[in-house]
């Protein structure tokens, strides 16, 4: 039986109208110099929204507003210094090649759209490279504690899928201080004036007046009013979707929220189905497990992946003699080892735990080992190196990690897909941008280590400051938008309903019951590997879990207060909606590609197989009705400068 | 300048610290004056008849001891009324108690506050008995401080007062003077061992010191 | 693991709180205290009650949402945040203590929730660097000795949790504050600004209506990330420096 939603119609392509046309490395130049600029003068009349205060909001925020513009920015934590982009342990790339490794800007784009499988746009791969360079500048000028040499230079490592040293890194906790770099900066903006804060408010749906992005509605978490919020141009920097699995490395309360209410107001949703799952978290535990904790890549470094030769093989690890280990990445992948990207090492874990080689309770892990490591640097170094990762993973399993292999399992962690955006990174509906891990714009089916920080970091410091210029320059609002405009009433109408919905079913269920169902059901068939009937089976599903929440949840308390069950049980509303548009692209693309692996789709010694001739475009997404099937808009992908090749990492 | 340092809660700590430290020196000098009771009425009586005509001829008499009554008069009310004033905010700041208490929590800030009070009752108290004699018992000498110190030392009350104040001051300064280190911005993790140790010899030096003197008396050893 | 609880309960800012004792069963020694806390509110929801307040979010130790003064330890007996401490810690049959954090610059927003925005206004007041997007010199410009750039990292690693508020008697802010002056203020970025910065905080820490420091340590002991004591030092050293060049100003 297939569900009425799989069949989808056609509709006209999407075309990134914005990009110029010239030699990929001019492009940017060429965008920034034909931009329309506003009068500095006339800046503090224009109003921008920014959802989230993340790396992408919160340099966002801060450049905005240091240009002048009059900034309204939210986040649903106490504070912005607390978003998600804080925990990102591993590092930033960027094109310096201060280690004279032979890296380049060009490298550094020929490797992220080869490791991206050649599902993103060239041009705003390169400019992204471009960018990665003034990325690093503006950090250390802003007194981010980078590592350092002992000649006082920055210091950077090789990271995964690649074979130059060009990540920059602080420590295990490169993102957190990325982030308070953006914080602080924010804060600036927030002392002088410029940035109206409004932290423990969340976006709840988005107001679109005459075709154009106007405003926001948005919840106060602790009196629970809800209220509007009006712009001249919106900006979602709200995160990715991986929570829809229920257990991944985001954080508790990322959502999807904001990007998927804008999806439902008109723009689209691109390559819902590219999820990346993280070859190196901590597996888990039991039915409580309520988040899983990843520990960063860069521990493939120097760690070796392995599993027991043997099936079922139960001896603790140190007293399985080295002949009788598999080091399977080593093995299959001579050159690059332990160092494959992170799709093919995740489903290389995958695939020995299916083999039911795996180790640790109940078989859901492989062992990553120190013991050469430690042998070959001494135990100082690797302390130095890894330590507070270490430490971490002690905390968490109660095991040594200088004495006995960490365990990991693969766990979902980023979602390269999200709205679709322009080379200017504006959304379909005009007025409405997303930058960050919430736009679908630059990793393509895959995205390599160390470059969501560089991505959120560009978009918020470089791109929009200078592409949105050009939306307000040519799109001056002059009419003031009320509350009492119809349309605002319709939206907060909507809104309101739903919440009072929630709170009136008064079932036997709880949110977390439902999102865990629903997270167990994506990764069961929308998770590492996917297969056409799997994929129907969860489409088929997915309606039936929706209707019985609506019919069973249970949220106590009421909307006039700090409910935090509410604020839950509103996000798996849109879960339920996001969840079957991921499934439904995977069934669509029925090619295996980055972190998209389709079973049918393999090449003989089961690597990926993409299908170019069919699939070399990105996946647009237009939303109808709940339930109904959506409208497919393709955007033809074209590859000038990096030609593509079967991946091969052999 | 002084706005800021008075205006600050940090200011007002270093107002404290040197205040503090200013006392500490004096009390270093003090007590060593007072072991001077050990070798009899002549030698202690004419040490304390030099303290009034010290700097002479340069000074008038008693010029100097005046010069040091009123800066550590000033040392003390600066002390003092920082400490209320910077007790205050701390009592504000954190109006609502745990439930689930703690022991080990305040220890050190509740022996500077309920020390401090002590200490200062016991100046007023000590003032009183062997500068003007106002409570001096047996009838009070001017010019005779070794009778007067033995006449003190000779009640049971005179004893306790003073035993008690004396290891008050111990604990004060054993935490005092760490802690201006601190304030003062001289500490440091490499440094810090070494300030507690000073910190703790002050403390058992000043404290065996001043307590010698009531137990020489009470011994029988200064008569 | 049977375990009673006894929680801090408050309907919201305004109204008067007090301890509610619950029965937890079925808990398992690889939980965290946050997913033990989340088992308690499941059984909450189906019976119709209102669950625990609690701010969270990463938990891994990073965010710094979670503060809860677990026993009268603010994020309870290990050095860690709420969220990394494990269950482990715990016997079968004890009875835990859990409180909101405690401090009149922290007010109570909802049962363990508190409203800890006076953190983010003291960095508003200088706990930045002055840094135009766009402006910024070549990034090897400046070298930074390895000790300076270590120095700043470790006071860098302070999550902004409020632990150190929590667990000072007097409510005081300043390992927080001086983590935040030791990290710029020793960096060649952060010099331009190194004294306007540290009484601006400062000013901000009193006027946000934190308590003084009496070097009870108890903040340091309280710090998931291990900023030391003499933090606070090293602040008070440039509150006099920058004190004293103001004055010959």
């Amino acid at each position: 039986m297939t569900s009425e939603y799989a069949e989808y119609t056609t509709g006209e392509p999407v075309v990134d109208a914005k990009a110029p046309k010239g030699p990929v490395s001019e492009r940017w130049d060429t965008r920034r110099f034909e931009a329309k600029l506003v009068n500095p003068a006339n800046r503090r009349k224009h109003t921008v929204i920014v959802v989230g205060t993340g790396l992408a909001g919160g340099s966002a925020g801060a450049t905005l507003a240091e240009q002048g513009y009059h900034v309204v920015q939210f986040c649903y934590q106490d504070s912005p210094r607390r978003a998600h982009s804080i925990a990102a342990q591993g590092g930033i790339n960027a094109a310096k090649n201060y280690r004279n490794d032979g890296d380049s800007i060009h490298r550094l784009f020929y490797d992220t759209v080869k490791g991206g499988d050649f599902r993103a746009r060239e041009s705003n791969v390169h400019r992204l490279a471009q960018i990665s360079v003034e990325i690093i500048d503006q950090c250390v000028a802003q007194g981010v504690p980078f590592a350092r040499e002992y000649g006082g230079l920055l210091d950077t490592r090789s990271f995964g899928g690649v074979q130059v040293s060009r990540t920059f890194y602080a420590r295990g906790q490169t993102g957190q201080q990325l982030l308070l770099g953006a914080y602080q900066a924010l804060s600036r903006q927030i002392a002088a004036g410029n940035i109206e804060m409004h932290p423990r408010t969340e976006m709840l749906d988005l107001v679109v007046v005459d075709g154009r992005a106007r405003g926001i509605v948005a919840r106060d978490l602790i009196t629970g009013k809800i209220d509007t919020y009006y712009a001249d141009a919106v900006v979602l920097a709200s995160g990715g979707y991986g929570n829809v699995f229920y257990l991944s490395t985001n954080a508790m309360n990322s959502n999807a929220t904001a990007i998927w209410r804008a999806h439902r107001r008109g723009a689209y949703f691109a390559n819902p189905c590219f999820t990346q799952i993280h070859p190196t978290c901590i597996p888990r535990t039991g039915e409580h497990q309520s988040k899983l904790t990843l520990m960063s890549e860069s521990l493939r470094n120097d760690g070796r992946i392995w599993v027991p030769k043997a099936k079922g093989d139960d001896r603790p690890a140190n007293e399985i003699p080295e002949d009788e280990r598999d080091y399977y990445l080593e093995r299959i992948y001579p050159s690059f080892g332990n160092l494959v990207p992170r799709d093919i090492a995740s489903r290389a874990a995958k695939n020995v735990c299916d083999e039911g080689r795996g180790v640790g309770p109940g078989g859901q892990g492989v062992y990553l080992d120190f013991a050469d490591a430690i042998r070959r640097m001494g135990r100082k170094k690797v302390e130095e190196k890894y330590g507070n990762l270490f430490d971490m993973y002690e905390r968490i399993t109660a095991e040594n990690p200088y004495e006995v292999p960490m365990r990991i399992y693969p766990a979902v962690h980023y979602t390269m897909g999200g709205l679709w955006v322009d080379y200017d990174l504006q959304t379909t509906v005009p007025g409405l941008f997303a930058i960050g891990e919430a736009n679908f714009s630059d990793h393509g089916a895959n995205r390599l280590g160390a470059s969501a920080l560089m991505q959120g970091l560009a978009d918020g410091y470089f791109v929009l400051p200078s592409t949105i210029n050009d939306y307000l320059a040519r799109n001056p609002h002059h009419d003031e938008i009320t509350d009492e405009h119809p349309v605002v009433q319709e939206v907060l109408a909507d809104t309101e309903d739903r919440l009072r919905l929630l709170l009136a079913v008064d079932g036997d269920r709880t949110p977390d019951s439902f999102h865990r169902e629903l997270g167990e059901l994506m990764w069961e068939f929308c998770g590492m590997a996917r297969t056409d009937s799997g994929l129907r089976k969860a489409l088929e599903r997915i309606p039936q879990i929706r209707e019985e929440f609506w019919r069973r949840i249970k949220v106590p308390g009421t909307g006039e207060e700090f409910n935090q069950s509410l604020e839950k049980a509103n996000r798996i509303v849109d879960y339920l909606e996001l969840a079957e548009l991921m499934c439904l692209d995977a069934l669509h693309r029925d090619e295996s590609c980055g972190g998209h692996f389709r079973e049918e789709s393999q090449t003989p010694d089961g690597e990926a197989e993409r299908r170019d001739e069919e699939f070399s475009y990105a996946a647009a997404w237009e939303f109808t009705e709940t339930g109904e099937a959506p409208v497919l808009h393709k955007e033809d992908l074209v590859f000038e400068y990096v030609h593509p090749t079967q991946r091969s990492y052999a | 300048m002084t706005r800021t340092m008075w205006d600050s809660s940090v200011g007002k700590k270093t107002v404290m610290a040197v205040s503090g430290l200013i006392m500490l020196a004096y009390l270093v000098v003090h007590m060593l004056g007072n072991l001077k009771i050990f070798f009899g009425s002549d030698e202690f009586n004419s040490y304390a008849h030099w303290l009034r005509t010290l700097g002479e001829p340069f000074l008038h008499y008693e010029w100097a001891l005046w010069i040091i009554r009123v800066v550590l008069v000033a040392a003390v009310v600066a002390h003092a009324i920082s400490a209320y004033q910077l007790s205050r905010r701390d009592i504000r700041a954190r109006p609502t108690k745990y439930v689930h208490k703690k022991p080990r929590a305040s220890y050190a800030t509740r022996t500077m506050r309920w020390g401090g009070i002590i200490l200062g009752l016991f100046i007023v108290w000590h003032i009183l008995d062997l500068t003007t004699g106002t409570v001096h018992p047996d009838g009070f000498q001017a010019g005779h401080p070794y009778q007067n110190v033995i006449d003190t030392f000779s009640t049971w009350y005179g004893n306790v007062i003073y035993i008690a104040a004396v290891l008050a001051l111990g604990l004060h300064i054993r935490h005092g003077f760490w802690s201006a280190a601190h304030t003062l911005g001289v500490g440091s993790r490499r440094r810090d061992r070494a300030f507690k140790a000073i910190a703790n010899v002050l403390a058992l030096v000043l404290t065996v010191g001043f307590i010698s003197v009531p137990v020489g008396v009470m011994t029988g050893v200064v008569s | 693991m049977k375990l009673t609880l006894r929680v801090w309960r408050q309907q919201n800012a305004d109204a008067d709180g007090a301890m509610s004792t619950y029965e937890v069963d079925g808990i398992s020694a690889d939980m965290s205290f946050l997913e033990m806390l989340d088992t308690l509110n499941e059984e909450l929801i189906l019976k119709g009650e209102d669950p625990v307040a609690f701010d969270h979010d990463c938990r891994e130790g990073i965010c710094g949402a979670c503060s809860l003064v677990i026993n009268g330890d603010a994020h309870g007996p290990e050095r860690t945040t709420s969220c990394q401490l494990h269950m482990r810690s715990f016997k079968d049959g004890d009875t835990i203590d859990v409180e909101p954090w405690r401090a009149s610059a922290f007010p109570v927003v909802k049962d363990l929730v508190v409203d800890r925005s006076a953190f983010d206004r003291i960095i508003q007041a200088g706990g930045y660097v002055t840094a135009p997007t766009g402006a910024a010199p070549e990034a090897h410009a400046t070298p930074v000795p390895k000790p300076d750039a270590d120095f700043a990292f470790e006071h860098a690693e302070c999550i902004g949790c409020g632990a150190c508020v929590a667990a000072c008697p007097n409510g005081a802010a300043m390992l927080f504050t001086s983590a935040k002056v030791n990290h710029l203020n020793v960096l060649p970025q952060g010099a331009p600004e190194r004294e306007t910065r540290v009484l601006d905080m400062v000013a901000q820490m009193d006027e946000e209506g934190f308590g003084g420091c009496t070097l009870t340590g108890e903040c340091a002991t309280a710090c998931p990330k291990g900023i030391p004591l003499v933090s606070i030092t090293g602040m008070n050293k440039e509150w006099l420096r920058a004190t004293r060049k103001a004055g010959k100003r």
